[in-house]
């Protein structure tokens, strides 16, 4: 199955990550108009995987998306949106429609899909293991049915293959750095700017 | 626990991890914990400013607020300009914490006094040049940092050996080798400035200069041994940016009359 489930640190474990990758994606206008329709069932965070650097640029976001959650501070009607908003560095929260635009599914030019999608803990009380392998299964069939794209596997090898670095680096700032000019070694450089994007998400607002 | 029970962590940190936080050290303003980012091998230091209960709660959360962001923008504005900082991870300024990178070192000052450690406390002999080749590199890398820091248009505000860290290099990490170069490997390491918590943004060569005043008493006190040494660091800053020799100027005046301004004018 390549529906991962993600272990982050500081989050609780009634609060379940999961993240999937899908490449050549071509239903992308489906996808947009479940998110605009409010479709219950698809309650996911749907990003353009060419604005994403890497797994901890991913997982950045959405460990700050759900450390809101947990603060009971969404700036965004769910945790879904709050990471698409998060990924996108602005403090203008009104531009939510922007971030979706930039960050999130667009119709016509999403091909690689990264689906986010965090469990919160059940109300009443359940065998919570069994509760467990269900969800992450009828996330995965669910997702099966309505993603036409190919599965692949959420690593850094994979990513890097589609990431759009001059979008990138306009969203984030990264041109003109100085500390990413000198730079000469390519990995290096690489590695820097994903610190330089998870600092920019972290101080999103200052 | 009883230690826990007076300075309880911040809510973050009371949720699950590979590893339970430790606390590194406790200021008067906040406290600084090892704890991990997203990943059990990501290790971050996790800066937290607790609430101040004999501060009116309202004035309280505003202040938290505004000085964990200041800080943060102060490092990341370091980090972009190539100044040696630790990178933010990730942060929550209404909670009063920010995570960063956790620097894997010891600070500049224990890596001094374990050079200095093993002379002969009274043997006043200079030592050989030569020998003292990796400390003087050291004082080196640390005018070069701090000229880096200023050429930013950031100013300190704490400079002292115990903000700087060293930070280990993948080939020192090996432990052995012979006394020499066990001793060298004190003082090796990339310099990394930390805890910006008083840095304020200025470009005037007096602030500069009150901040080197600063860190040569400190060094003063912390390495009377290797007081002699600090002109090293100033001659290297010396030539880190343009206004830097002015700012040695300055220097001068500061050190006749010490770090406050005077109250005239």
């Amino acid at each position: 199955m390549a529906l991962e489930k993600v272990e982050l640190e500081h989050v609780p474990p009634t609060y379940q990550v999961y993240a999937a990758f899908f490449r050549n994606v071509s239903n992308a206008e489906f996808l947009h108009a479940q998110l605009l329709s409010r479709n219950s069932e698809f309650e996911y965070a749907f990003i353009d995987a060419s604005s994403v650097i890497s797994r901890l640029h991913l997982l950045s976001a959405v460990y700050s998306a759900v450390n809101v959650l947990l603060d009971g501070a969404l700036r965004t009607p769910n945790v879904h949106s709050e990471i698409v908003v998060t990924i996108f560095n602005t403090a203008n929260i009104l531009q939510i429609a922007d971030a979706y635009r930039r960050w999130g599914i667009t119709p016509g030019k999403t091909k690689d899909l990264v689906v986010v999608k965090v469990v919160q803990p059940p109300s009443g009380p359940q065998d919570e293991t069994q509760t467990q392998i269900h969800a992450q299964n009828a996330i995965w069939d669910h997702l099966r049915q309505n993603v036409q794209g190919t599965p692949a596997a959420l690593t850094d090898a994979e990513l890097s293959q589609v990431t759009d670095w001059p979008k990138v680096r306009k969203y984030y700032r990264l041109n003109g750095v100085p500390a990413l000019d000198r730079l000469t070694d390519e990995k290096e450089r690489w590695k820097q700017s994903e610190s330089l994007a998870i600092m920019g998400m972290a101080l999103r607002g200052l | 626990m009883a230690a826990d029970a007076q300075f309880p962590p911040p809510k973050v940190l009371t949720y699950p991890a590979s590893a339970p936080p430790s606390l590194i050290t406790q200021g008067a303003e906040g406290r600084v914990y090892k704890t991990t980012h997203l990943l059990p091998d990501r290790p971050s230091a996790l800066k937290y400013r607790p609430p101040k209960p004999y501060r009116h709660p309202i004035l309280d959360a505003r202040l938290t607020k505004a000085r964990i962001s200041s800080e943060a923008k102060v490092l990341e504005r370091c980090w972009r300009e190539g100044v040696p900082v630790p990178p933010v991870y990730a942060m929550d300024p209404a909670a009063g914490w920010m995570m960063m990178e956790w620097i894997e070192g010891i600070p500049v000052r224990v890596g001094i006094n374990e050079w200095l450690g093993e002379r002969p406390e009274d043997g006043e002999e200079p030592a050989e040049a030569a020998e003292e080749a990796p400390l003087i590199d050291l004082m080196k890398r640390i005018g070069t940092a701090v000229g880096a820091l200023h050429r930013t248009g950031v100013v300190h505000g704490d400079l002292t050996t115990s903000n700087m860290m060293l930070r280990q290099r993948k080939e020192d990490q090996v432990n052995g080798g012979t006394g020499a170069e066990s001793k060298a490997k004190a003082v090796a390491g990339d310099v990394v400035i930390i805890d910006f918590g008083l840095a304020t943004q200025s470009m005037a060569d007096e602030d500069r200069a009150v901040d080197l005043y600063v860190l040569e008493r400190a060094f003063a006190s912390t390495h009377p041994r290797a007081e002699r040494l600090f002109a090293t660091v100033l001659e290297s800053y010396k030539h880190t940016f343009k206004k830097a020799p002015s700012v040695l100027i300055k220097l001068e005046d500061v050190r006749l009359r010490g770090r406050k301004r005077s109250m005239l004018g």
